[in-house]
Parts: structure tokens; sequence; C-alpha cells
């Protein structure tokens, strides 16, 4: 049965957790983010549905516990906040070389060092560009509703088990923290061993039975020869992503002269940003990112053909506008709007930073 | 009689546990790695528990341990191993885990995943190869390095006051209320070899009896590391390693 809450967007994390049938969570506290780990101790799924949840020492620990999780076919996930997504990068690697699925939260916070607990998109390189070491991505998506935090959770272990890869979904302290209703899904029941096996194959670490060989989950080999072929192998994979599972929301983009490229948090302000520049008589319109990587590059190069200029619009210094100016390729002018350290910049802002790049002068 | 004959099932009276793959070991000659990995593989084959045990290899010449245990293995990041555990057996109760950890591994950068793990009592067994080198990356110094020992990058010994002193993690752990039973063995004569074996029985019946955490140390040699013969690397275990270690229960509840 479906039901209709007003929560926060890191509440919403958790309920949708337990009602997609997780397996398991293991996190540790950081600010803008703690709820997450809060409601699901306060729930104790353990009792209903099974699911483990445990606080460990270190964000380190937390992705190694994921990785020993998933490394048993189990749908497991953690959240933090950017510096402990950085403590992260390590097992993120690893788990990409290892073929592993699991979703990584991260409600983004200014940086860089401690920062602030303010909201921020700083992290978007760290996200969509590998983070960690090695030729990697990780499937990222970008909530822009306390909706989509809930609804999200699904969708990227369905990603991130498709690929086994893992996902991340890239909120920050504004979705995070703002309250919404949200319709949450009904109680999906976790999965048996044997329906992970029918539904994944039989790839995880449940015990040497004696009708197959043993499972070794590695990232590890010292022949470069098989080591490339692993490399085509995941980048045949990131490949797919990009032709199979973009996904983006256009706001009045069909007639638009300018179009605002924005995600998340800042999407919501752009959307109030086209109204004002449409009240302006300015043909404003919004494309909005859902998947970070992999990014609407087609659709963007598709709105080049029409529109006047582009202005990505992110709390950072400008990160996704190197996306937007590859994918555009100069066709037309492409600049950057944002504003840092944990500062939200208002739908005015957005609209005179559009005309002084674009229409004055 | 030929070979054929003397190999007949009432004529054998010691053979290769059927966990143990047929794949050529990587170590170095006189490596304790080696009999270690072969009483793992017989403690399991003789418990019956081949089809339910995962196995969690470390960062350190043990990171191919899956090439010769015919059982479910995952490869850790270095230092790493006591957070998979955590979550497989935390994950799939009903199965056996144990991680397999040099002193690079378990004591120096996966310390936290080490004491917290212990800490919490997670029911797994912990087996701890203390060679007081780093010997996959070539004979650096450990955090269990003795004083005055030489290794790579303490060429002249190890000196507290530059490199501080050796740990002895084990005794830390022992003091942890999670932790059921800790042991320090050795695999230097067939007698000791017999010991460890033991050790490891009890360490992995206890995870049966959902005791919480084992840890069975065996201090070893590295040949290579210490530019030693092995029967001279024995030799000097002895009569500098095991007055600094010594074995035996640390504890066992
Ligand atoms: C994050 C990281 N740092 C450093 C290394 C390099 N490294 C590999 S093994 C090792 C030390 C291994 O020593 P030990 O754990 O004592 O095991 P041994 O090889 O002696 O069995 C180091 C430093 C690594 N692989 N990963």
């Amino acid at each position: 049965m479906k039901e209709l809450k007003l929560m926060k967007g890191n509440e919403a994390i958790a309920h949708a957790a337990i009602r997609c049938g997780v397996d398991g969570y293991f996190g540790y506290p950081i600010t803008p983010q703690s709820e997450i780990m809060e409601t699901l101790m306060e729930e104790q799924p353990w009792l209903d549905t099974g699911m483990v949840v445990l606080q460990a020492e270190s964000e380190t620990a937390s992705i190694n516990m994921v990785y020993g999780g998933a490394g048993c076919g189990k749908k497991v996930m953690t959240s933090s906040s950017s510096p402990g997504v950085s403590l992260m990068q390590e097992g993120l690697s690893y788990m990409a070389g290892a073929e592993l699925p699991c979703v990584v939260v991260n409600v983004v916070r200014g940086g860089p060092g401690l920062g602030t607990i303010q909201p921020a998109q700083s992290d978007y390189f760290q996200s969509v560009k590998g983070g960690g070491h090695g030729d990697y991505k990780l499937i990222t998506l970008a909530p822009a509703s306390v909706q989509e935090m809930a609804d999200f959770v699904d969708l990227a272990f369905e990603l991130s088990f498709k690929y086994r890869n893992p996902a991340m979904i890239l909120s920050d302290g504004v979705i995070g923290q703002m309250m919404e209703k949200v319709e949450l899904q009904p109680f999906k029941p976790r999965m048996t061993e044997e329906e992970i096996v029918a539904k994944y194959g039989d790839w995880a670490t449940t015990g040497r039975t004696s009708n197959r060989k043993r499972n070794v989950i590695t990232s590890v080999s010292l022949d470069s020869e098989y080591m490339e072929e692993h490399n085509h192998k995941l980048q045949a994979k990131y490949k797919a992503c990009e032709e199979d599972e973009v996904r983006y929301e256009e706001i009045m983009c069909e007639d638009a002269d300018y179009i605002l490229v924005a995600y998340g948090s800042s999407a919501r302000i752009c959307q109030k940003a086209v109204e004002i520049a449409r009240e302006q008589g300015i043909k404003a319109g919004l494309l909005r990112p859902i998947t970070l990587f992999p990014f609407p590059t087609k659709q963007l190069q598709k709105l080049a053909q029409s529109a006047k200029a582009m202005l990505s619009v992110e709390m950072s210094a400008g990160q996704m506008v190197e996306d937007v100016k590859l994918s555009v390729n100069g066709a037309i002018p492409v600049e950057h709007y944002g504003r840092i350290g944990g500062i939200i910049p208002s739908p005015g802002e957005v609209v005179d930073a559009l005309k002084s790049n674009f229409i004055q002068g | 009689m030929d070979i054929k004959d003397i190999i007949k099932d009432e004529n054998v009276i010691y053979k290769k546990s059927a966990v143990l793959t047929d794949n050529e070991m990587h170590y170095c000659p006189g490596c304790t790695h080696g009999v270690v990995h072969k009483l793992i593989a017989e403690v399991i084959e003789e418990l019956g528990i081949q089809d339910t045990t995962i196995g969690i290899a470390p960062v350190g010449c043990a990171v191919f341990a899956y090439d010769y245990l015919e059982i479910d293995w995952q490869e850790a990041a270095h230092g790493r191993a006591p957070a998979l555990a955590t979550a497989v057996k935390r994950l799939m109760p009903e199965k056996m885990v144990f991680s397999y950890q040099g002193d690079g591994d378990l004591a120096a950068i996966g310390t936290a995943e080490t004491i917290h793990a212990c800490n919490r009592g997670e029911n797994i067994v912990m087996v701890f190869i203390n060679n007081g080198i780093y010997g996959m990356t070539g004979g650096q110094m450990a955090p269990t390095t003795l004083q005055g020992m030489k290794a790579s990058t303490c060429p002249f010994g190890r000196e507290p006051q530059q490199d501080g002193f050796p740990l002895k993690i084990t005794e830390i752990l022992a003091t942890l209320p999670g932790t059921s039973f800790v042991t320090r063995q050795s695999c230097h004569t067939a007698a000791s070899v017999r010991k460890t074996k033991k050790a490891l029985i009890k360490a992995f019946k206890n995870q049966q009896a959902g005791k919480g955490t084992s840890l069975v140390e065996v201090v070893a040699t590295c040949s290579s590391g210490w530019k030693q013969s092995p029967t001279k690397s024995n030799d000097w275990m002895v009569e500098n390693m095991f007055p600094f270690y010594p074995l035996g229960d640390l504890k066992d509840e």
C-alpha cells in the first residue's frame, strides 16, 4: 500500500531503503545526513525485514562493510556527506574493479576540507569522474525533491545490480534537510539467496556448494593482458550505461533561447528562475540532468541546435559546466553561475546572471 | 609394487586436504603462509564447512590466498578484511567467516578495523600472520618489527625514537570484551604446527558456538624479508621473536 507522508529527504532515504528490501546499511554519522542512520535505528527494521543496520567506526569501515555485503550478493548501502565520501573513494574503486553493486548516498556539504555543514554541489567531479584511482565511473543519480530521494534508492539499486557497479545518489544539504510530502512505495521483501542467483547470476560468495567452483570477489591481477581485457569490459559497461540509462527532465525547453542546466536543489531554484525570466519576456528553459553519469550529452547537443546559449547553474565553482561545454562542443556559448561555500543562489540572481552573460551588453 | 599400489587408499597415511587446490603456491622457501594455508584447509575439511565458509584475503603476500583454498573468497583492500568479514557474517550469520591478515594489514593500516571488529565481538575468526616485516612490498618495517631489527626502511635497525616501538596488538585485543579466544602460536616445528591446528579448530568451533571474535596469531618467518636462510630464520625467530612475542593462549573463555 502506498502511503503519503511529510518528511525530510534524509528520512525518506531511510524509509525507502527498508521498503525496497535493502539487506544492510553501514554508516558513520556526519551532518547534514545523520537522520538517515538515526531513522533506520529508530525504525529497527531488523525486527521486521531482517535488514542489518550497523554504525561503523569510520566511513572507511562503512564502505568496506558494504564491499563485504555486496560480495555476498546482498543489497547494501551507506550514506555520508562530503568528507566521509572522500574516505570511501578507495573502497568505491575496489568495488568498481571487483564489479560489485551498492548504493552510496552523498548529502553534499561545502568543502574543501571540513568546509561547512551548509549545502553545496562541489562533489560533482568526485562523483561522476570516478573519484578514486583507476578508470571507472559511478552511476550517479541527482534527486531534486524528497520524493526523488525516496524513489531513487530502488532505482539506484536496480541500476547498480544491472551493471554490477556502485551507484551514487548525489544529493545536497537542501534536499536532505527540507521537508516535503512523499509517497512511499509498498514494501518489497528482501531477496533470498536463490532469488539473487536466479536474477543476477551465481557470482556471489555465499559458500562454495558442490555444484559450482569457488567464487572469488577481487580486483587484483598481475596479468596485464587480463587486466586490459577487464578494463575494456568495464568501459563497455559504462558505454552501455551512456546508451541506455540517461535520464533528464526538460522544462519549457521547446522554444527556449536560453537553457539553464541544473541538477538537484539548483534545479528547483532554476525552475523558479525560468518562470521569472519568462515573465520578463526572456524565453528561458531548464534541462535538469537526473543521471549525472551517464550525462544527457545527446539532449544537450540537440538543444544547442535551437538555443542561443546555456548557463550551467551549480552550487560549485563550476564543475558540471565542463560536461555541458564538452557536450555542446562550441556550438553555442556556455557559461557557469554558482554560489559556493554553502551559499544558496536565489532565482533572481540566476536570472540576473543569465542577462549579464548573454543578453545585456 | 608400483606407485599406483602405494597410493591405494588403504596405504595412505597422509594426503593433501581436498580443500587445497592444485595450484602451486607463490610463497618463498621457508615462508610460513603456506603451512598456515594448509592447516586452515585441513580444519575446514575436518569440520565439514567447505560449503559454508567464506575467507577474506588481505593485501600482503597472502593476497592470492584464494588461489589455494577451494572455498568462496573475497579479497579486501589493505587492512579492511575485518570490515568485510563483519558484513559477511552479519548478513549471513549461518556461514563461517574468517579473515587472514599480515601484521602490516592487521596492525598498521587496518588497526581501526581490527580493534573495532574485535570490540564489537564480531563472531568471526581472524588469522594473523606476524612475520615482523612487510613481505610483499620487499621487506620494509612493520608495526611488529623488533627493536634493533633491520628492515629496508630502518636499515640500521628499528630505533624507537625514530620508528616507535613494536606493537603487541594481540595483547591489546585480548583485553577487549568482544574477543573470546586469543592465542599466539608458531609453525617452526612439527609439534608447533599441530598446536596451531588445534588453535584454529578451537577458533572455528567458537564461531559455530557464537562466542564472538577468535584471534589466532602465528609468529612467522620471512626468509626473503629477513635476508636469512629458512633454517636460520627459524632459529632467529626462536631467539628473537619468541621472547618479545611469547607463545600460548592469552585468553580462552
Ligand atoms: C592502501 C595501500 N597502501 C599500501 C599498499 C602496499 N602494500 C601492499 S602489501 C603491504 C604490506 C604487507 O605486509 P604485511 O601485512 O605484514 O603482510 P606480508 O606481506 O608480510 O605477508 C603494503 C604496504 C597497498 N597495497 N595499499
